[in-house]
């Protein structure tokens, strides 16, 4: 029988032996790359309006706010300050819109402004994508290649439902809603509108959407565009401001339905307010991920996971594999290689197109996670950093990995919202689906190893609304996205997304 | 496959671990999207074409052709700032003309592609023999196959019983040890044959992709599976081991995606032509163009850069 030949046979040169440190990689400066800024125009405007019934209108109250870019700290534009009275009149040319336009017209014609929107996403994807970068702290190549193609996706795939209704919900007919009211977040900030409005659309709703304050600039983008593909006026209506604006865009009663994607804490404050009203709702909140990695996964491609899991977008991702599950037997190689692979991202200016992390989307966003980075500190856990150069400007953090944290510790439970990964151990497969459901979340969770009957064990076990195999982050437009327990309710994407913006009758 | 070469696989697999196949895809992808720019394009293109094994590898190959493919290594461009490449890479009956060419003095090597070259199919001894003939005509360097047959029946002793024969026949020269990715298959037999080869080597010989012979040659892929491999056995061992992928990288584009891939992997100790060559002839002219691009900032016409050999 064949046997592995020996080190013995050929003996090795015995570095250790004569005492010297174990091998390390270096990962130095011998060959550093130039800056490679994407220097497409923006083409931004210095002062952005709402967009109510087709037009820009300044607001009732003529208050703005700065948008500021959080990799310099510079202005990019003024943002109005929309009002309770620019929320009304924004639901009123919405209903009307629903009335006499929108709500009447044939799925075929919808489609048709559908596709218009996403194929003129798509004709300036560059311009869109550096003015998200700008406004959100992202870096290029994330905008570039998955934000702004995502939301075409989505744009051009329910445009593909528009006239298929009737097979949406086999056996029943299905009418829409009327004017519903969308808040988004910061994190993808055209994505997620794209996420919202696409199915209401589809559907024939009429919408208001009010953009994150710090990233409302390709929202009102996005309304050129509406403009250009000659949507009619009203069906989409964006308010743009603060937690204020959002209270009432949430509470309007015209709106028949709500839809709310953001913090968990933001998202109950919403649901009591709403408690007693008919509107329906959809919440898609918080997560505490679990990646679980065992011991006979690929550990290399599970490392690339966990780095896609936790450091995309700077972890400012609801579904971010921010706790690590691994099995004891490989946690230090594991840890190892993660360090390695952490010691060769690109953390600077986010235009860069060689840049993988770019800032931090808001000075106050920055004090949370390094306020829960010191908390994770100041319990015990070992802390180890990108030793990677910061810019001296900007909000940006180090790409951060703590390792010997337990489940009592504050950065294994609460949401980071940042590069911040804790890792934890487990032994047996019950005792990773028992950590890994131990959280007030449940919105996804990743399982790496090579056995495909564990993959399916693991994915009817985990309460989690995605459940990613040896692989992480993955998104498409087909697939309903959505979580379990506070993490929220109600999916986006897929057939089941599109339930959500309809009454069946 | 047999029930013994199946437990022989399943071993070493689970000694070294799987590779996935789509991760290793995506994490290659993001190698393409680096953009090199200014300064650091023309430093990984110097250092590209300092990397080069110039080679001729063909039937057609005359003492005339070889001495012309030296001339182009020794000095690849007018410029002065070109480096030379760092060997010549030619069929064993034509290292003494090499040599001849070259001369005794030169930081140009001499590399052969000895053990009967591309399929391996010969007799143990045979193989020996060319490449104590080899190494006897100068050749600083010795490329040479493994017994892919023996591999994929799960006889690894002498898969590694070969090489080490062939090291020991190499005395000073440098080996690099071909695995002829393609004929293995999958990523897994890929990471598991520089496993067993690096298990034989010295510090600072090879183990590379391919021959160039075969349909599917160095792709980025079984690149980084390969300088993965190096990673973990470094890490483990302390001995370095050097990276060679050879065939199909024919543009400056291409070469400076495997050497951010060499960066990122590896890092800064194997960003040199003693740790990391590309088995190439054509790619070099088009790093001269690309060099000559940056210097002057229009690009060339292709016939203004001498023609060393065809490519492979």
């Amino acid at each position: 029988m064949p046997t592995l030949t020996s080190a013995k046979k050929f003996p090795r040169p015995a570095f250790r032996a004569h005492g010297r440190p174990a091998p390390e990689l270096i990962f130095g400066d011998l060959w550093e790359f130039d800056p490679a800024p994407e220097t497409a125009d923006p083409k931004l405007k210095p002062r952005y309006e709402l967009f109510i019934g087709g037009k820009f209108v300044a607001p009732a109250s003529g208050k703005y706010f700065d948008s500021i870019n959080p990799a310099n700290e510079s202005k990019l534009a003024e943002i109005a300050h929309g009002s309770a009275a620019d929320v009304d009149a924004a639901y009123q040319a919405a209903k009307k819109a629903y009335d006499t336009v929108w709500g009447k017209m044939p799925g075929k014609e919808r489609a048709k402004y559908i596709y218009r929107i996403a194929r003129l996403l798509q004709d300036r994807a560059r311009e869109f994508a550096v003015a998200e970068t700008m406004d959100g702290g992202k870096p290029i190549k994330e905008s570039r290649d998955f934000d702004i193609p995502m939301a075409a996706a989505h744009f051009f795939y329910h445009a593909g439902w528009a006239d298929k209704l009737d097979y949406v919900a086999p056996g029943r007919k299905v009418a829409p809603l009327g004017v519903v009211g969308q808040v988004i977040p910061w994190n993808f900030p055209l994505l997620m509108m794209a996420w919202k409005l696409a199915p209401a659309l589809a559907m024939g709703n009429c919408v208001v959407i009010k953009p994150a304050e710090t990233t409302s600039i390709t929202a009102l983008k996005l309304a050129e565009i509406f403009q250009d593909a000659g949507l009619p006026a009203g069906v989409v209506n964006i308010v743009t401001g603060f937690g204020d604006t959002g209270a009432a865009v949430m509470g309007h009663p015209i709106a028949a339905k709500v839809a709310f994607t953001g913090s968990t804490e933001v998202g109950k404050i919403i649901m009591r307010s709403l408690a007693g009203t008919d509107k329906k709702m959809t919440m898609e909140l918080g997560g505490k991920a679990a990646n679980i990695v065992f011991d006979d996964a690929p550990i290399d491609q599970a490392v690339e996971g966990i780095v896609n899991g936790i450091f995309f977008n700077q972890g400012h991702v609801c579904c971010a594999g921010s706790r690590l599950l691994v099995q004891e037997t490989v946690a230090a190689e594991v840890l190892a290689k993660l360090k390695n692979r952490i010691k060769v991202l690109r953390v600077g200016d986010p235009l860069d197109k060689n840049t993988d992390l770019g800032a931090i989307n808001s000075q106050e966003q920055l004090a949370t996670i390094t306020r829960l980075v010191a908390a994770g500190v100041k319990e015990g856990a070992t802390m180890f950093q990108s030793p990677c150069k910061l810019p001296a400007k900007g909000y940006y953090f180090r790409p951060t990995v703590f390792s010997g944290v337990s489940m009592s510790h504050r950065i294994a439970r609460e949401e980071i919202f940042g590069p911040v990964l804790s890792v934890l151990t487990f032994r047996t497969v019950d005792e990773a689906v028992e950590k890994a459901n131990n959280t007030a979340y449940g919105l996804s969770a990743g399982v790496w190893t090579d056995k495909g009957s564990r993959i399916l064990k693991m994915s009817s076990e985990l309460k989690a609304g995605v459940v990613w195999a040896n692989t992480y982050n993955k998104f498409d437009p087909t697939s309903p996205f959505g979580g379990y327990k506070e993490s929220g309710f109600g999916r986006e994407g897929g057939r089941q997304g599109l339930l959500d913006y309809c009454k069946l009758v | 496959m047999t029930g013994t070469a199946h437990a022989a696989f399943r071993r070493l697999f689970n000694e070294i671990g799987p590779v996935d196949h789509v991760g290793i895809e995506e994490r290659v992808a993001k190698y393409t999207t680096r953009s090199i720019k200014k300064g650091s394009k023309l430093f990984g293109l110097k250092l590209a074409a300092s990397m080069v094994d110039l080679t001729t590898l063909e039937g057609k190959d005359t003492p005339g052709k070889v001495e012309s493919l030296c001339q182009k290594a020794l000095s690849p461009a007018e410029d002065p700032a070109v480096p030379m490449v760092a060997a010549v890479c030619v069929y064993p009956a034509m290292v003494k003309y090499a040599r001849r060419a070259l001369g005794e003095d030169t930081p140009v090597r001499i590399a052969s592609v000895a053990t009967a070259f591309p399929s391996g199919q010969a007799p143990l001894k045979t193989r020996l023999a060319e490449v104590r003939s080899a190494v006897a005509d100068g050749a600083d360097e010795i490329d040479m196959v493994i017994n892919r047959g023996a591999f994929l029946s799960g006889e690894f002793q002498l898969v590694q019983d070969e090489i080490a024969a062939v090291l020991q026949a190499c005395g000073p020269a440098t080996l690099k040890v071909i695995l002829e990715v393609s004929e293995l298959e999958t990523y897994d037999n890929i990471r598991a044959a520089s496993f067993l080869a690096m298990r034989v080597l010295r510090p600072n010989d090879f183990i590379k992709t391919s021959t160039g012979k075969t349909t599917l040659n160095a792709t980025l892929g079984n690149n980084q599976v390969m300088l993965e491999a190096i990673r973990d056995f470094y890490l483990d061992t302390g001995t370095p081991i050097a990276m060679k992928p050879a065939g199909g990288i024919r543009t400056a584009k291409q070469a400076l995606q495997f050497l951010i891939a060499v960066k990122e992997t590896l890092g800064d100790e194997w960003l040199n032509n003693t740790r990391y060559r590309f088995g190439a002839s054509s790619l070099l002219n088009d790093l001269l163009r690309q060099i000559e691009k940056e210097r002057t900032g229009a690009y060339q016409a292709p016939y203004y850069f001498s023609e060393a050999a065809e490519s492979y």
